[in-house]
């Protein structure tokens, strides 16, 4: 099938392999992916902030620029519930409604879609380390997604899966929370990094890059070894 | 424009984010709570399904507050019960010291009830000249401390036993001791004695059955049934949230509120009041007064996308799991109600403007929304007030900022050209980056900032499809 991939901007400008990965993967199991590079935000930084207009004045261009899509994929956890929990909310009303609600219908979580969608756990990919894995918290209770990303790491080769304690705790980036309360944004992150690092596990896996760009901001300040990966960039280790 | 309740927010939350101690402690004391809790959830058949039925039920009793609330005032008064209505704190004040005043009372004992936290009655007692004890043991404990309780369920959980021990043989001259037992019977000889003088005994309610006219008051310490049948005169001070249609719905919330308030299967005590003595009783209260408080909860029904939040049954379930009380502390908060249910209703109860800094002050993880046994949207109802927040007029440089990034993503040429500008900026960036005067401080004061890569994705894609 055709998916269409919607990459936000954060991972378009930092952590491009993220995209990257998702294109090797999909394509690996015979889809084609397209891209519409019009497409940067989908408004959540806007939302989370109270500014529902703002929000909305993005996320038009995001419905009309999916209208044709058969569905969409992305890398985010965050990203998706915007889409599909949230739109549905500020679109309540107004003329695009419908067109918001079809979108919110076909969207899906990379994780989510290999799994669920296309029932794909073993992608033959190959990776020797020990690996924890952070769920972000917009999948995990927006999505309830836990077990996929965990289906599909326990199937790469040479790899070593450990759960942390406190494994569902949020990591503490919440958006512009990170900024408005960075004492309460660092001390939960400090929490999580402690979780994680107590596993001994070599690298940090998450399925959204922004949970780990606070994470691994906060590793690289105390210089610790372990390193943050995106699940998609284990996942095309083949 | 922030408030001054949100400058002491952030003092003291930047405060406690930083005491390591602070932090094991609490965490070391959840997660004895968290073990046991999961363990009485089990014994349920279906815990979901309970959730479902309780939430169903109270928002029958919540939609329908007037119906049952006149039912439960008049099986009440039936019985011989006084009913008072107070529209504001001030009338369920004023209610009480004339009471007082007209019984010519001199020692208030009271059990654990945080609507008269709400309406800051201990204050106005003592000022009134009438000595107030707190029966409660933490609620005694944090009274001796002349602070507020930390938490809805566990006042003095912030304290360790040391400190308490520490407390009492200051305040009530008993040796330094670290044995739990020796401690509460210290407080035990010393309360026995109060309650014996108490002209009133002032309690909350935990449930109101609208059915019977009866109040349901669960409790482990047995100091809430002294409180309310010693005293020749006991005063309810409740919510008028608290209301059930029936009586058999508490075979469902008593075991509820005990397995996620203190992982419980039950609480050792558990107390159904319906009215004073009657004729021919050889004990319980002359008089039972019932004060039903609306103290702007009409103001929250009114609200029907938030009107859920009047389901809760205060049992700290939010608080445990949310990882911000965790890090901040209840103390944090400035509020009667503390934790995630604190940061939805006190801008209802005491307006947005001054307590909207409590819905920012989430990750919005949805911790909260999960761990709620009547299943209020907690975390929605944060993003519902940040909203609501904005349409006040209130975080207009987020809106500018906004409309700003708003227009960058529908104009894409101007935005490649803003990208460039970033990566040039963000080379700058890193000669004054964590230092005094980085405008990212925010974030890198204790983060490094991401870099910005090479090739981002677009780069990739264009050329990929050249
Ligand atoms: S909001 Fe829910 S979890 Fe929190 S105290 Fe109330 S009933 Fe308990």
């Amino acid at each position: 099938m055709t998916i269409s991939l919607f990459i936000p901007c954060f991972i378009d400008q930092l952590f491009p392999s993220v995209g990257i990965s998702v294109v090797r993967i999909l394509e690996k199991l015979g889809h084609k992916v397209d891209f519409d590079e019009s497409l940067v935000c989908c408004g959540q930084p806007a939302f989370n902030t109270g500014c529902w207009n703002e929000a909305r004045d993005v996320a038009i261009r995001v419905v009309d620029g999916l209208k044709n899509a058969e569905v969409v994929v992305i890398p985010s956890g965050s990203c998706g519930a915007m889409i599909r929990v949230f739109y549905p909310e500020i679109f309540k009303g107004h003329p695009k409604q419908e067109a918001a609600l079809s979108l919110a219908h076909k969207i899906y979580e990379f994780s989510e879609f290999l799994v669920d969608r296309l029932g794909v756990v073993d992608l033959g990919s190959r990776f020797p380390a020990k690996v924890t894995f952070h769920n972000g918290c917009h999948g995990l209770r927006e999505l309830r997604l836990k077990q996929q990303p965990r289906q599909l790491l326990r199937q790469v080769k040479e790899l070593t899966l450990v759960e942390m304690d406190d494994q569902t705790s949020c990591c503490g980036f919440g958006g512009t929370f990170a900024v408005k309360f960075p004492m309460i944004s660092t001390a939960m992150g400090e929490a999580k990094c402690a979780s994680a690092l107590e596993t001994g596990a070599d690298f940090l896996v998450s399925n959204d890059s922004s949970c780990l760009m606070h994470l691994q901001g906060l590793l690289s300040r105390k210089k610790e070894k372990l390193k943050s990966i995106h699940l998609a960039e284990i996942l095309a280790s083949f | 424009m922030s408030s001054i309740f949100e400058s002491q927010f952030r003092a003291s939350a930047t405060k406690l984010t930083a005491d390591l101690r602070h932090r094991s402690l609490i965490r070391k004391a959840l997660k004895g709570y968290e073990k046991s809790r999961d363990e009485k959830k089990a014994r349920f058949q279906d815990w979901e399904a309970a959730r479902q039925a309780a939430a169903e039920t109270k928002w029958e009793a919540i939609n329908h507050l007037d119906k049952y609330l006149s039912e439960f005032a008049d099986n009440l008064a039936r019985r011989g019960t006084k009913v008072f209505w107070a529209s504001t704190a001030e009338e369920a004040r004023n209610y009480i010291l004339n009471l007082a005043r007209e019984k010519q009372a001199k020692t208030i004992i009271k059990s654990k009830t945080m609507t008269s936290e709400e309406i800051h009655l201990n204050e106005v007692l003592a000022k009134a000249g009438y000595e107030v004890v707190e029966s409660d043991l933490g609620e005694f404990i944090v009274q001796l401390r002349d602070e507020a309780p930390y938490h809805l369920v566990f006042p003095a959980m912030h304290l360790t036993r040391n400190e308490i021990s520490h407390l009492f043989h200051e305040k009530l001259g008993s040796p330094e001791t670290d044995n739990p037992e020796e401690l509460t019977m210290t407080v035990r000889r010393d309360m026995r004695i109060r309650y014996c003088k108490a002209d009133i005994g002032i309690s909350g309610a935990n449930f109101a059955v609208a059915e019977t006219g009866m109040i349901a008051i669960t409790e482990n310490e047995g100091n809430a049934r002294l409180t309310t049948s010693l005293p020749k005169i006991h005063v309810a001070l409740l919510g008028i949230e608290k209301v059930l249609p029936k009586l058999s719905d508490l075979a469902l919330f008593l075991p509820m509120l005990a397995t996620v308030g203190t992982g419980q299967q039950l609480t050792c005590y558990n107390s159904m009041i319906g009215g004073p003595r009657q004729p021919g009783e050889t004990d319980g209260p002359e008089e039972f007064h019932v004060i039903l408080l609306d103290n702007r909860r009409t103001h929250l029904l009114a609200d029907a996308e938030q009107r859920d939040a009047l389901h809760c049954i205060r049992c700290g379930a939010c608080l445990n799991v949310c990882p911000i009380f965790r890090n901040v502390g209840g103390q944090t908060y400035g509020t009667t109600y503390q934790g995630p249910i604190g940061s939805v209703i006190t801008p209802h109860l005491r307006g947005l403007r001054d307590w909207k800094h409590l819905s920012f002050a989430s990750s919005l993880c949805g911790a909260c929304t999960e761990a709620c046994p009547v299943k209020i949207d907690l975390h929605h109802h944060l993003l519902q007030n940040r909203r609501n927040a904005v349409v006040l007029g209130t975080g207009k440089l987020d809106r500018i900022a906004f409309r700003g990034f708003a227009f960058l993503v529908n104009h894409p040429g101007v935005f490649g050209v803003a990208v460039k500008a970033g990566r040039l900026v963000q080379r700058l960036h890193r000669l004054i980056a964590s230092s005094k005067i980085d405008p990212l401080r925010a974030w890198t004061a204790s983060r490094e900032a991401p870099v910005i890569a090479k090739e981002s994705f677009r780069q990739y894609w264009k050329s990929r499809h050249k």
